[in-house]
């Protein structure tokens, strides 16, 4: 049973970024797995290393010292079964919703078939964006943007997601919504989730786990798994259970900060 | 108190419409793009004129705006399309190839930066270079006909084609180019899909302001030697105390930088419109 390996396992991970005022300890000593289908929220202070983490599994960065794998493998170089979605939703201004979401696959192979084309446009049902295929990014709100950049990143059909702190430029409503969203097409169709945020009312809304990293040099200071019922929405956040997770979270953040 | 505050708000707000009928031809006459400057310009050629007729000016000195339309008169339609066409054609042929130059170097630079900090001081120097200073030794070393005068349109016009595009080249947001990066796409599709792409805005700002330099640079070439073109025709006319022709010669001059820079502008409005600033109310 536990001889599969977990789809993302950092060990002994430490990252020392060299900058022109001297070298920036980012993590030390990151031990953490997070297992096939899992949704694990890593919520800290800013500037603690969370998009470091993000890089790292994406093989955008090697790390300086430690191993960090994705499916028992050690990350080398960028892999083609990981998707990423960043915290604006960078669109290319002069394409459509369509372009944009066929955009990966042009962009590494030179050409987009009808066939990636049909594929696009039932991914941007799927985000809820029927009937906006021929729109640019100007005509969209901020929401359906991220939307558009998710379903770009859903694109090549990925085993993994890594999303760095997706909902932070939106509105409260609009951002509650796309959490709800985001769980709906993840519960459809499973994938390993490294979802980053600082809000903890959204990581304990959406996560099976959060991980609470410490301020720089960033380690994992507390692993909490949420069991809360799944599928989850509005009533969720009424649950006195849900209350207890972010009490607990928040004591712990502000506890360190102090 | 809910009551008091709409009565004020309604009763402030509805009389500028309604009371005030002479206010509405203003508005228009304010807001109808282009009548405003029109204006300005029409009353600035009367005052000119009557100033000219009051006061006596020599026509050397200042000659008026109806002596200027008598210069259009003095060289024939088809001298002046000569003249036109010669200037226009060193503009041209000048801009293009100072675009074809400078895209590559832009991306060059961008790419590199050991090159780009052992070209760019170079480039510097070529720019704090006056035009008009090194443009009589540029026509001794290369000889007469097209060749010196197009040489002369590239030094000035490429010098913020380069700087503007490069700038517009590093401006892609880094988040694109982690996509590139973690999609593993070859160098030349991340230029080609979203670096070039995100410096349009970029690139189109210098290709409007190196359009109205490539005419400069035509004109400066021509000062220096030339048996045509505006430049050589308002040189030509000055030193015959035509001072009207002269005139002339600079009106058609700053109608064709206006001609070029507006097809600019509208290759901009009409293949990328997305690169334009959004416009807001």
């Amino acid at each position: 049973m536990s001889t599969t390996p977990p789809a993302i396992g950092f060990s002994g991970v430490g990252q020392v970024f060299r900058t022109a005022s001297g070298a920036l300890e980012a993590l030390r000593g990151v031990d953490m797995t997070i297992g096939r289908h899992e949704f694990v929220a890593v919520l800290g202070p800013s500037g603690c290393g969370k998009s470091t983490l993000l890089r790292l599994t994406s093989g955008l960065i090697r790390p300086t010292s430690g191993t960090v794998s994705v499916f028992g493998l050690p990350v080398a170089e960028p892999r083609d079964d990981i998707g990423i979605v960043f915290q604006k939703p960078t669109l290319l201004p002069w394409a459509n919703v369509e372009d944009n979401v066929v955009f990966p696959v042009r962009h590494k192979t030179g050409r987009g078939t009808a066939e990636d084309r049909a594929n696009a446009r039932v991914i941007i049902e799927k985000v809820g964006l029927a009937g906006f295929e021929a729109r640019l990014p100007a005509e969209l709100s901020g929401g359906m943007q991220q939307r558009v950049g998710i379903a770009r990143a859903l694109f090549m059909n990925p085993d993994i997601l890594l999303m760095d702190e997706p909902f932070s430029a939106l509105d409260a409503l609009t951002r509650e919504e796309m959490g709800f969203e985001l769980l709906r097409i993840w519960e459809a169709q499973p994938k390993t989730v490294m979802f980053i945020t600082h809000s903890i009312s959204e990581a304990v809304l959406l996560a099976d786990r959060v991980l609470v990293m410490s301020e720089r040099p960033g380690h994992i200071v507390e692993n909490l798994v949420i069991d809360l019922p799944r599928p989850r929405g509005i009533e969720t956040s009424n649950q006195k259970a849900m209350h207890d997770y972010v009490g607990h979270l928040r004591g712990l953040l502000l506890k360190r900060a102090a | 108190m809910t009551m008091s505050d709409t009565s004020a708000v309604s009763s402030s707000s509805a009389p500028p419409e309604a009371a005030m009928p002479g206010r509405s031809w203003s508005q228009w006459f304010v807001r109808t793009p282009g009548l405003l400057p029109a204006a300005t310009f029409v009353a600035i050629v009367l005052v000119w004129e009557a100033s000219c007729r009051l006061f006596e000016i020599p026509s050397f000195v200042l000659p008026a705006p109806s002596r200027i339309l008598g210069g259009f008169d003095a060289v024939s339609t088809s001298r002046w399309f000569e003249h036109v066409w010669a200037t226009l054609r060193v503009a041209l042929i000048g801009y293009f190839l100072s675009i074809a130059i400078s895209l590559p170097i832009a991306i060059i630079l961008a790419r590199s930066e050991i090159l780009s900090r052992a070209v760019y001081p170079i480039l510097v120097v070529v720019q704090s270079t006056p035009v008009v200073a090194i443009a009589p030794i540029i026509i001794v070393a290369l000889g007469s006909g097209d060749t010196p005068r197009i040489v002369i349109t590239c030094l000035i016009t490429f010098f913020p084609l380069v700087v503007s595009t490069t700038t517009g080249l590093m401006a892609t947001p880094p988040e694109l180019i982690e996509l590139s990066r973690s999609l593993r796409a070859p160098v030349i599709r991340e230029i080609t899909q979203i670096r070039l792409p995100f410096a349009i805005p970029y690139i189109f700002s210098a290709l409007k302001i190196s359009v109205t330099l490539a005419v400069i640079g035509a004109v400066v070439a021509e000062f220096v030697a030339a048996d045509k073109g505006l430049g050589y025709f308002i040189q030509f006319s000055t030193s015959m105390f035509q001072v009207q022709q002269a005139w002339a010669g600079l009106i058609v001059l700053v109608l064709l930088s206006l001609v070029l820079f507006q097809i600019v502008a509208a290759v901009q409005r009409i293949w990328f419109p997305w690169s334009l600033p959004t416009e807001r109310e």
